[in-house]
Order: structure tokens, then sequence, then C-alpha cells
């Protein structure tokens, strides 16, 4: 005997089309005009900061950085979906999250100049620092979605991986864990087309990566990454299910910048590639769109963007006056102070090591 | 004949002689391939040996170690990379679990001839987990040999001997040290040999163990000092060069030990105490170890603080030729 035991789909929505045209059946009516202006000014205010973070990089005033330039809609579009008390867990391209959660944007550029104290964040941002190591966030994710379950707070747990990150074993066991206790988590794949210099094609031979959700168990769609409605209305429709558990969103986007600011996109990819996604451009098309209802015009961008930038420039001057205290990386290495690391603290202190660096 | 190159391109040839004088080498990672990894050490190499034998991975480092346990074990050598030493915790189950424990647990009969290659140590601002100097962690599990060069002349003859053996070598490659030197190595294939540290500088007052990014350090503070010291360059950290230690030890009588992974339980602690229980009597002052506070490798910012410095060194020389 031989019958099909399971068969499964994996659909795939857009909403709003690079010319800014919508799909109405499937336009969620809780967002208003209001909404997405507001939409777009925090797509706009991530570019921005984003834009920064590289020019400061460049004149050596911070360290390392992973832009974030046109994946906006990934971040926004699911950070606006996001309830007050729901948690996000990130990986580090996730700058527009923190920022739609109000992160104050000193502490971002904090974080990047390369001290700790970027992480010390306000509780109501309702986010972690980001996680460096590729993937290994997951399980923590499916763990804090756990106590929201078993503490009854009837909060969800949204947690961002990238293309790259999805093939980590800690990717696995995280959706596993989580469909096994059918826990509050949706998954964000932040699939950017590329991981440093190795395409989509070459981290799994499945089609989609959203159809790793249908190994776990769980819901799985993937959605035009570039369309923030899309994106928000996934991401919205998974919070609004996630006390039956969790959900996948593989949202395709593009990685338009370098990986890092160390990195040389030129050596492995062609730049008409990059040509042809600047027509999908998230930015771009919630603009037309509102252009074409009279929300949007050159003078209202000059004035967002003027303004943008000041409070950035304003930003940037809070993170630059920062001085770091060298007791700071040995007071918070423990809940207490061990005698052989007061030994150390106390000999660096009375010889001076640290004098004249 | 020779040729002038830093660290990257003496590994890089390295890797290239390896694959020419044996098939059955291939090399994976993540962006090994047409990137030439994220700091070139395998530049090129895809084009000069295919996508067969210089494979972009997917991004999972327990499967880059644990497949290449299986290439290994199916007869090739194996030298995988791990894009920097932080992330090859993920991969740390395969290694200490397999790769370390296969030759004795089959009592010889099966083997892992495996070079896995990656980024330690820090002094380059870079982010959180990219600056780990793990050398002992490696070094406490028996069955694993652990090398860090620290100039491009050991980096070419350690690769070419590790790629020769049928053990897994951890091959540690100071991020720092990549490009800070160019020295005149031979073009043709040398060993360096396994177990064996190197005596850089003999000198009669003071013995200074080190190796990795401490080795341009201490060579620093001892030309600025004018000191009579013996500089070793431990080179291989496991098996450790009791032999080339010990006889140093007796015949300055002064120790100090320098790295930059953190102090405690660290490469320092060992080496001072095989001195301690086999040369006591013949030293004139306790032994010193310097090295990193014993903490997690912070962010950039606070790296000056961390990484022992010249000043650090010095007030330790000056410490142990006064007692
Ligand atoms: C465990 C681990 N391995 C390797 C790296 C080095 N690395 C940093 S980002 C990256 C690629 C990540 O790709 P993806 O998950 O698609 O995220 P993206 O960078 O595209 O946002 C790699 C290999 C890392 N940070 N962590
Ligand atoms: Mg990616």
């Amino acid at each position: 005997m031989i019958k099909e035991v399971f068969s499964a789909n994996i659909k795939y929505m857009q909403i709003m089309d690079e010319k800014g045209n919508v799909d109405a059946p499937l336009f969620p009516k809780e967002l208003s005009d209001q909404k997405l202006l507001e939409m777009l000014k925090l797509m706009m205010l991530t570019r921005n900061v984003d834009a920064k973070a590289v020019s400061l990089q460049r004149q050596g005033r911070s360290a390392t950085y992973a832009p974030s330039l046109g994946e906006e809609a990934v971040n926004i579009g699911t950070a606006m979906a996001l309830r007050k008390d729901d948690i996000f867990v990130p990986a580090f391209r996730q700058h527009g999250v923190y920022i739609a959660r109000s992160l104050p944007i000193h502490l971002f550029y904090l974080y990047w100049m390369g001290f700790e104290e970027g992480n010390v964040m306000p509780p109501e941002v309702r986010g972690f620092p980001m996680a460096v190591p590729v993937s290994t966030q997951m399980p923590h994710a499916a763990g804090i979605a756990f106590a929201q379950k078993y503490k009854k707070t009837g909060n969800a747990v949204v947690a961002y991986v990238g293309d790259g990150g999805t093939s980590e074993g800690d990717f696995y066991e995280a959706i596993n864990f989580a469909g096994v206790w059918k826990a509050p988590l949706v998954v964000i794949i932040q699939n950017n087309g590329w991981a440093i210099s190795v395409p989509r094609s070459k981290q799994s031979a499945a089609q989609t990566l959203a159809q790793k959700a249908i190994a776990a168990g769980i819901l799985g769609i993937q959605v035009d990454g570039n369309d923030p409605v899309a994106v928000y209305k996934a991401t919205s429709e998974a919070l609004a299910n996630s006390p039956n558990g969790p959900t996948v969103i593989e949202c395709l986007t593009y990685r338009m910048g370098m990986h890092t600011t160390s990195d040389e996109p030129s050596k492995y990819r062609n730049e008409g590639d990059v040509e042809a996604w600047k027509l999908k451009d998230p930015i771009l098309r919630l603009k037309l769109h509102l252009a074409n209802k009279g929300l949007w015009n050159e003078k209202i961008e000059e004035e967002v963007s003027n303004e943008q930038k000041e409070l950035i420039d304003k930003e940037v001057e809070i993170a630059e006056s920062f001085k770091p205290d060298p007791r700071s990386i040995f007071q918070h290495v423990y809940s207490f102070m061990p005698d052989v690391l007061k030994g150390e603290l106390e000999e660096s202190e009375a010889n001076g090591f640290w004098e004249g660096e | 004949m020779n040729m002038q190159v830093n660290m990257v391109s003496a590994i890089n040839n390295a890797l290239e002689l390896s694959m020419k004088e044996n098939d059955d080498v291939v090399l994976l990672g993540e962006d090994i391939g047409r990137d030439g990894g994220v700091f070139r050490v395998t530049e090129g190499l895809i084009d000069k040996f295919g996508e067969d034998r210089v494979i972009d991975t997917p991004l999972a480092e327990s499967g880059i170690i644990g497949t290449s346990i299986g290439m290994a074990l199916a007869g090739l050598h194996p030298i995988p990379e791990i894009q920097f030493a932080g992330f090859m915790f993920l991969s740390f189950s395969q290694i200490v679990n397999h790769a370390a424990r296969y030759r004795t647990r089959s009592r010889s009969s099966f083997k892992v001839p495996m070079t896995v290659r990656t980024p330690v140590s820090g002094g380059v601002r870079t982010l959180e987990h990219h600056s780990e100097s793990p050398e002992a962690l490696y070094s406490h599990i028996g069955g694993l040999i652990v090398v860090e060069p620290s100039n491009p002349y050991d980096a070419k003859g350690l690769m070419i001997k590790a790629s020769r053996m049928d053990d897994p070598v951890i091959f540690l490659e100071p991020t720092k040290l990549y490009r800070l030197t160019k020295q005149d190595i031979p073009e043709e294939a040398y060993e360096i040999p396994i177990g064996k540290a190197n005596v850089i500088k003999s000198g009669n007052d003071l013995t200074i163990i080190t190796y990795g990014t401490m080795v341009h350090t201490v060579k620093n503070v001892v030309e600025k000092k004018k000191v009579d010291a013996e500089i070793i360059d431990l080179r291989t950290i496991n098996p450790i060069d009791e032999q080339t230690i010990l006889a140093s030890a007796k015949k300055t009588g002064r120790v100090i030990i320098v790295h930059e992974a953190p102090l405690s339980y660290g490469v320092g602690a060992e080496v001072s105490a095989r001195i301690a229980e086999k040369a006591m009597f013949e030293l004139k002052a306790p032994i010193l170890r310097v090295a990193s506070n014993s903490l997690p490798y912070p962010f950039p910012g606070y790296e000056r603080f961390y990484i022992p410095n010249e000043k650090k060194i010095a007030m330790h020389i000056d410490k142990i030729m006064s007692a």
C-alpha cells in the first residue's frame, strides 16, 4: 500500500506593488493614511540613521557597521504590527525595529561605536541586544515565548534571522521547540538574498525558506519584503494567531549595500542586480502611493528629511560625548565582584596600566 | 627562491602548495570561494582548484566541522575555515566529542586528518565575538594539536606540516598579524615541526615566553628597555615544548609569560606550573604572568584597556629584575 500522508504549500503575499498600487481586498483596514505616513517616516528615519552610521565609520568615528539599506520595510512593517508589550529578539540588521520601538538613537550609535552601554535600553523598547553569532538568538526567542505562555502575559515574541541564519542548527531547534510548545513566537526571516558573499541559492536546496516551518509543524508564509503593507499584515495576523502557536514569515528583500563596512560586494556580485532592485525600493513605493493620494510631495519630503537629519546630528553628538570608564569592563561580569577580579582591577588602577592609552 | 610576503599570502601559498601536493586536500567554509575569505586568505584558490575543492558552505559551523570530520574519516584532508574563532564555539561539540577522540576511541583504526583554520585575538577594533583567544580551551582537550604562528615564515611552515599530518590541528591565525609585517620566505614547501618552540632572541637575564600577537609587543618592549632577555615564541601551544621552556628557565632564572588571552586558567598557568614543578630551585624570582584580565573580551571601545600593553609588560620586567 502507498498513500499520501501529508502535503503542504507555501503562499506568497504582496499588497502594495512597486508603483504604489494596492490590492484593495487584501489591504488591512487599520492602516489609515496617518499610519501609512508614520510608516514612511520611520522607514526614512531608519535609512537616514543608517547612512549616518556608514559615514561615521568611514570617518573613523565608529567601528564596523552593518547597513540595512533597502531592508527597511521588513523592520518597520513588522515593528508597527507589534502590540505595545510584544517583545522582539533581533539579529544584527534590524535597525528599524529599534527605531520604531523608540530606542534613543544615541544608544544605537553608542553600540556601533563599540560600547556595551549602547545596550542599556529603556524597558519600553521591549527588545534585546543584537546577537552577532548568527542564529544563536533563535532558541532564546523560543524560550522567551515559552515564558510568556508560562506567565500568561498574553504577549508574543518576534524574532529575526537572516537567510544565512536559517542554515544554522539553532534555527531549526528554535522553531522545533516553539512548535512543540505552541509558543507565541513569530519568526521573521529577513531574506536579503545574501549571507556576505554567499547567495541564497547556496544556503539551501529548498525552494523557499518559509517551507522550513512545515517540517516543524508550524505555519509558514512568504511575503514581498519590500512591501511594508504585506509585511505588516502577515505579522499582525501571525501575532493574532500566536496563542495557537508559531509562524514563520519569510520576507523577500535585498541587501542594497555592503554586508558590513569591511565588505567589498563587487568581488562577488553583479551591480546590475542591485540596479534592478532599486526599482522595488520599499520607501519609493510608499512615497508613490501617498503622493497619488495627495499626501506626499517634495516639500513635505524636504521638511521631514531636514527634521530627521537634525535629530540624528544631535543624537550623534550625545553618543560621541560618552566617556568610557575602564572599570566598567570589570563591574558587570558577575552579580558580585570576585576577590580575584577585584585584585586584577586594583592592580590595573594602582599601576596606571590604562594611562597614556 | 624567496618571496616577500605577509601572513595572509604565506598561508595562501601554503594552502596552494598543499592542494597541489595532495588531491585529497579540500577547503571549505563561509565566503572562502569567490570572496576569497573575509581576510582574503583563500583568495584566488577557487580559480586555481575549482568549486569542488574550494567550497562555499551554508552558514553553519557545526556543519562545517562535522562534514569535515566525515571527509577526513573517508580519506580526504579537509582544511575548514571558521570565519572567526568566536563562531567556532558553534562547532565545539564536533571538535571535542569527535575530532579529538576518533583516534583513541578506535585505537588508531580511524583517524581525523583535518586542519581547522580560524582568525583569533583582537586589537583591530571589531565587533563582539571577533577577537577571542581560545587557545587554552582547545589545548585542554587531549587529541587536538593547537598551533599559533606569529609571523609569515612560521605560518607557512606550520600549515604545510599540518596538511601532511594525520591529526586534527587547530590552526589559530592572529588577525592583527595578518598584514602587520612582510618577511622573506622560501617559495617552495617547507615544514615547521609541531611541538617545537622558537627561541627568537637569546639572552641571559630573564626569559619571556609568549606567542601570537604578544610576540611583537614583547619584542618592542625588550628592544626599548635594552634588557638581556631571552624571548621564546611557543608556536605550538599543545603539545607544549617543555624542553625549550625548562632549559631557558634554568639558564636565566627569571620567567615572565605573556599572552593576550585572559589570565585565569590560561596558557601562562600551564607553563608556569611546569616550570614550578621542574625548575623551581633554579629560579631567582617568582614566575610572573602578563595577560588580559579575567574577563570576556570587551566591545572595541574598551579593548585598549583590556589587551596587555607595553607599559604593563615593562613594569613586570622591572619587577622581576628587582626581585
Ligand atoms: C555563527 C556565526 N558565523 C559566522 C558569522 C560571520 N557572519 C556575520 S554575518 C554573516 C552572514 C549572515 O547572513 P544572513 O543570516 O543572511 O544575515 P545578513 O547579514 O544578510 O543580514 C556571517 C557569515 C557570525 N556572525 N556568526
Ligand atoms: Mg542575508
